[in-house]
């Protein structure tokens, strides 16, 4: 249909962009992991960078940090997410669709803003109702490595519940009514067509929200920097942000630069894994 | 039977009543970030979880001016706007040719861009910035082409998919009519998938207009700041002044928030569309 130039033509500036944005700093970036660069000279050390990773405390305690920050806030934001997806589905009227703006709105906001909002939250709205409750535990929430990684992930859930909850809407919606209609005749009760009919429906939005979730925990940054800023002590800093000083404030580049491949390597490996259970998903 | 009726109307009013409830929690760090950036330092010192006796709109006047906000509203408008044009003419052409001609070459490329998804923007952010920084090319032009490598690939594949619901004999007909292959694309392809190009482009925008990492290491300079950036920055010049720094995170949020009222159908249907895929 079109001239061979033609097809050329239309294809050239999308590779010509993926090529020089992405595979071109992609591939030097695997050979400056290689390197002691510090941006400005630089000289081949081998593997030596990535040895140096796997004694480095702060390192493995951000790499560790963001794992566990996945995690918790998987299970979070996909239960948060499924619930607010089951009220609004519940009946279509203004009043649901409301509430499902409200759920959304956060999602919209930066994360540099809602890291912002919440710091507010967390000292001043915090601090007056521990006042007013009598709660101490309510007080100093961002000095503290253990309530400080909690705040993270509130922040967090807040902010990706809504946007989980659209992906569990649409597979909910793609339920055929009489399916359902037909379960309540014959006498089941609310929970248990929940339990029979929508839930193994919603098969593959679990896969999907799931994997949605663990890419955007594990490459966090804006959120951790403005609600923390890796505080107290580098102990609240997560992988992004270690990549990020380690470069632009200690100018070890080629040190960053392999941290930044092991995060490759995790999201591609993850990535592989849900292609896998996808696949095996739809053969059954 | 009367009994069963009125236990469900009893049960679906604590069902909107508790659901109502989640809802306020919800929204409620919005509302507390509008309360006391209408009020003064010490208003929010004495209660920061409602309004005092102290309403105030000086703070934004102050947000305003140190945000700079008309010029960081340009510049953010500039880059998102020429980020979102150029991503979508690139990746709808490309995905055109891709849909059109089933060759080895077009599995290839399409395979590109479904592996080059894989890769987080931490790990190419050093050598992509140290590439351009070496070329002294780190400005807001820099920042567009960057934008758009980094959008293309998700929005290849978008359009792949719709443009392979679009019959190839729409093209064939319009070819004996006489047009162009350009034209054939622009004016009778492009336009079938509409709702995909209103897809592209709020995804993108959205990314774009509330991105800070990037901006940050390219155009972070007098001039150019965009608003999540001038937001940093003012951030901390205001450490405890809080009613100024709330005053400019409302005023920040402002412009997404007015345009997802507008379009919040579409926004939402793009949205998912997008996660989905």
């Amino acid at each position: 249909m079109l001239k061979k130039h033609q097809y050329y033509g239309f294809i050239l500036p999308a590779v010509a962009f993926i090529i020089g944005i992405i595979i071109i700093p992609f591939i030097s970036g695997i050979i400056d992991s290689f390197t002691n660069s510090n941006g400005i000279s630089r000289q081949f050390i081998g593997l030596k960078n990535y040895q140096l990773l796997f004694q480095d405390y702060n390192f493995l305690q951000s790499f560790w940090l963001t794992f566990k920050f996945s995690v918790v806030s998987v299970v979070l934001i996909n239960l948060v997410g499924l619930v607010f997806a089951l009220i609004v589905t519940h009946k279509d009227n203004w009043f649901n669709n409301t509430l499902k703006t409200i759920f959304f709105i956060p999602n919209l906001v930066g994360g540099v803003l809602l890291g912002f909002i919440w710091q507010f939250i967390f000292t001043n709205a915090f601090k007056a109702l521990s006042v007013n409750l009598g709660q101490n535990w309510l007080n100093g929430w961002l000095s503290d490595e253990t309530t400080g990684f909690w705040g993270l992930v509130i922040l967090f859930t807040w902010q990706m519940s809504g946007y989980i909850m659209l992906v569990y809407i649409s597979f909910l919606n793609a339920i055929p009514k009489n399916s359902l209609e037909a379960s309540l005749l014959d006498g089941a009760s609310e929970l248990q067509t929940f339990f029979n009919v929508k839930l193994p429906q919603l098969a593959p939005a679990f896969t999907i929200s799931l994997f949605l979730t663990l890419a955007n925990s594990f490459k966090l940054y804006e959120q951790n920097l403005a609600l923390t800023n890796g505080g107290p002590y580098r102990s609240t800093e997560m992988i992004s942000m270690y990549i990020y000083n380690t470069a632009f404030v200690n100018f070890q580049q080629g040190y960053a630069q392999a941290t930044g491949i092991i995060l490759f390597v995790v999201v591609a490996l993850a990535s592989f894994i849900q292609l896998y259970f996808s696949r095996k998903g739809e053969r059954s | 039977m009367k009994n069963l009726l009125k236990n469900q109307k009893w049960n679906s009013l604590l069902y909107g009543v508790l659901a109502a409830l989640v809802a306020l929690v919800w929204v409620y760090p919005f509302v507390i970030v509008v309360v006391n950036s209408l009020k003064t330092k010490r208003g929010i010192f004495s209660n920061p979880l409602w309004f005092t006796h102290d309403f105030t709109v000086d703070n934004f006047v102050t947000a305003y001016q140190a945000l700079d906000f008309t010029h960081s509203f340009v510049n953010s408008l500039l880059i998102t706007v020429g980020s979102v044009v150029l991503i979508t003419a690139v990746s709808a052409a490309a995905a055109y040719a891709l849909t059109r001609h089933q060759v080895k070459m077009s599995s290839f490329v399409y395979y590109l861009c479904a592996a080059t998804m894989l890769v987080p923007f931490q790990s190419i952010m050093i050598p992509l910035v140290s590439m351009f920084g070496s070329m002294n090319f780190l400005n807001r032009t820099a920042l567009i082409l960057m934008n758009t490598g980094l959008s293309v690939s998700l929005s290849v594949i978008l359009y792949y998919g719709a443009f392979q619901g679009v019959p190839k004999s729409m093209d064939e007909a319009a070819k004996l009519d006489g047009a162009s292959s350009f034209r054939v694309f622009a004016d009778v392809v492009l336009p079938a998938v509409n709702p995909m190009t209103g897809t592209v482009i709020i995804l993108n925008a959205m990314k774009l207009w509330n991105d800070y990492l990037l901006p940050s290491l390219v155009v972070n300079k007098n001039g150019m700041y965009t608003i999540p950036l001038k937001m940093y920055m003012f951030f901390g010049e205001t450490n405890s002044e809080w009613q100024l720094a709330l005053a400019g995170l409302v005023l920040s949020m402002i412009p997404i928030i007015i345009l997802f009222l507008l379009l919040q159908k579409q926004v939402m249907s793009s949205v998912t569309e997008g996660a989905i895929k």
